[in-house]
């Protein structure tokens, strides 16, 4: 029995594999309609979140299979002071298949320990964030055609960020890959991702704190939203929150097939004027996701067309 | 100084200089009944100084935790006055219940009965991450 905790759980040939069935959905979604028939996926959710459950919601009808679960830790157990692993243990008995969100980092290995069906890191407090990798994966490669050889600038919250932890791990396997860092000091992205991913893969990178600087050698600009409910202090927050805004002037400079990305929600992060541009990939970002799940989901139910 | 030999029994030896009283205490060596000897600066030709333990009675010890504590300790294992094992650590790649994650964002700062884990996850620079959040445990120096 397979689990999703970290993206590195998966090689590369297995996101070669689920970027492929993805795609096959993409071209042929109908094919999939019933492949999920009978089987539940609880999605449990400790910690508010609008797309991450609805998109593994959808993914889960789209395959012809059923939901069930909670979207705050209100409507949970836990209120009454039962322990994650006992709530698990118990979902274990009515699903096939468990999405957890916690705010909590490292909440979802406790609850691949005790659940007894797979379960999926649907994110852990700022720890790992894989099925948004995964989203993140699929956009790059059809936007990029490959994975190589590809200037990735991740701008915002990197100490925080989740996504961009998960995402630095995920492209550092591949060829060619520079990283151009982009963060006030205070939300620099963790000392281990320097000395413990990057610099021993011999990956060029640069930590800057210019956006403006640093656009026009980029392929890729991944945005980020500096997240509130990360910070102990408020008065920190109100400070770095708005350290970075895209705007269509700052994106003079930048190549033309450049491949904006966010993981949303964005608050002032990335301007609406942006949202036309033909190089904003947001939004697809959301519907790839989608589709991850839903060939991560087979995967991991190991279900075939 | 003179320290009496041991006929059954066991001595840690080449523990580094000052560590000895730790590694009594989360031996828990204190709850024995036999006779132990600690030695602190000892003169060592490898080390400057040294601390040794010895304990009046062969038992079963927790080698994960004296690797994580002090790597270089040998553990010398003496039945009728003769020496009949010698150990070197090692690093344990896995570790259990011996140190704790300080990271309050971490599920072990709030899930009841959970015992906290680390892995090794870099030999070299002795760094171990908790296997849960994956926070860098306070390295013993």
């Amino acid at each position: 029995m397979r689990n999703l905790m970290d993206i590195l759980d998966l090689s590369v040939e297995e996101i070669g594999e689920l970027i492929d069935t993805a795609e096959d959905i993409i071209a042929d979604g109908k094919k999939y309609s019933e492949v999920c028939r009978g089987k539940k996926l609880a999605t449990l959710f400790f910690e508010p979140s609008t797309r991450t459950r609805l998109s593994f919601e959808a993914a889960m009808y789209e395959l012809g299979g059923h939901v069930l679960g909670f979207s705050s830790a209100d409507s949970s157990s836990t209120t009454k002071g039962e322990s994650l692993a006992d709530t698990v243990r118990a979902v274990g008995c009515y699903a096939d298949i468990i999405a957890m969100r916690h705010p909590k980092e490292g909440a979802p290995v406790v609850a691949a320990r005790t659940a007894g069906v797979p379960v999926i890191n649907a994110g852990d407090g700022g720890h790992c964030h894989p099925t948004q990798t995964l989203a993140d994966l699929l956009t790059i490669h059809r936007e990029k055609g490959s994975f190589e050889n590809l200037t990735i600038g991740l701008c915002g919250d990197l100490m925080f960020g989740r996504t961009v932890h998960s995402l630095i791990h995920a492209m550092s396997r591949y060829q060619g890959v520079k990283f151009v860092l982009i963060s006030p000091e205070e939300l620099r992205v963790p000392d281990y991702i320097l000395t413990d991913v990057l610099e021993p893969l011999g990956i060029p990178y640069r930590e800057t704190r210019s956006l403006e600087e640093s656009i026009p050698e980029l392929d890729i600009l991944y945005m980020t939203r500096v997240q509130k409910e990360r910070f102990f202090n408020e008065e920190d927050y109100v400070r770095l929150k708005d350290t970075y805004i895209l705007a269509p002037e700052k994106l003079r400079s930048a190549k033309k097939d450049l491949c904006i990305m966010h993981p949303l929600p964005r608050v002032n992060e990335i301007s609406t004027a942006v949202d036309d541009d033909p190089r904003a990939c947001y939004f697809k970002q959301v519907l790839n996701g989608k589709y991850m799940r839903m060939a991560l989901i087979m995967k991991l139910l190991e279900v075939k067309v | 100084m003179i320290i009496g030999e041991i006929r059954d029994g066991i001595v840690l030896d080449h523990i580094t200089a000052g560590r000895c009283m730790e590694i009594y205490k989360v031996l828990h060596l204190d709850e024995l009944d036999c006779t132990v000897a600690m030695i602190k600066n000892a003169e060592s030709e490898k080390m400057g100084r040294k601390d040794i333990i010895k304990v009046g009675q062969v038992m079963d010890l927790d080698f994960d935790v004296l690797g994580y504590l002090d790597p270089g300790i040998t553990v010398n294992i003496i039945r009728n006055g003769e020496r009949v094992k010698r150990e070197k650590l090692t690093l344990p790649r896995h570790i259990k219940g011996i140190i704790r994650c300080t990271n309050p964002r971490c599920i072990t700062s709030s899930e009841r009965g959970l015992v906290h884990e680390f892995k090794l996850t870099d030999p070299e620079r002795r760094v171990y991450r908790c296997v849960y959040c994956e926070s860098e445990a306070g390295r013993q120096e």
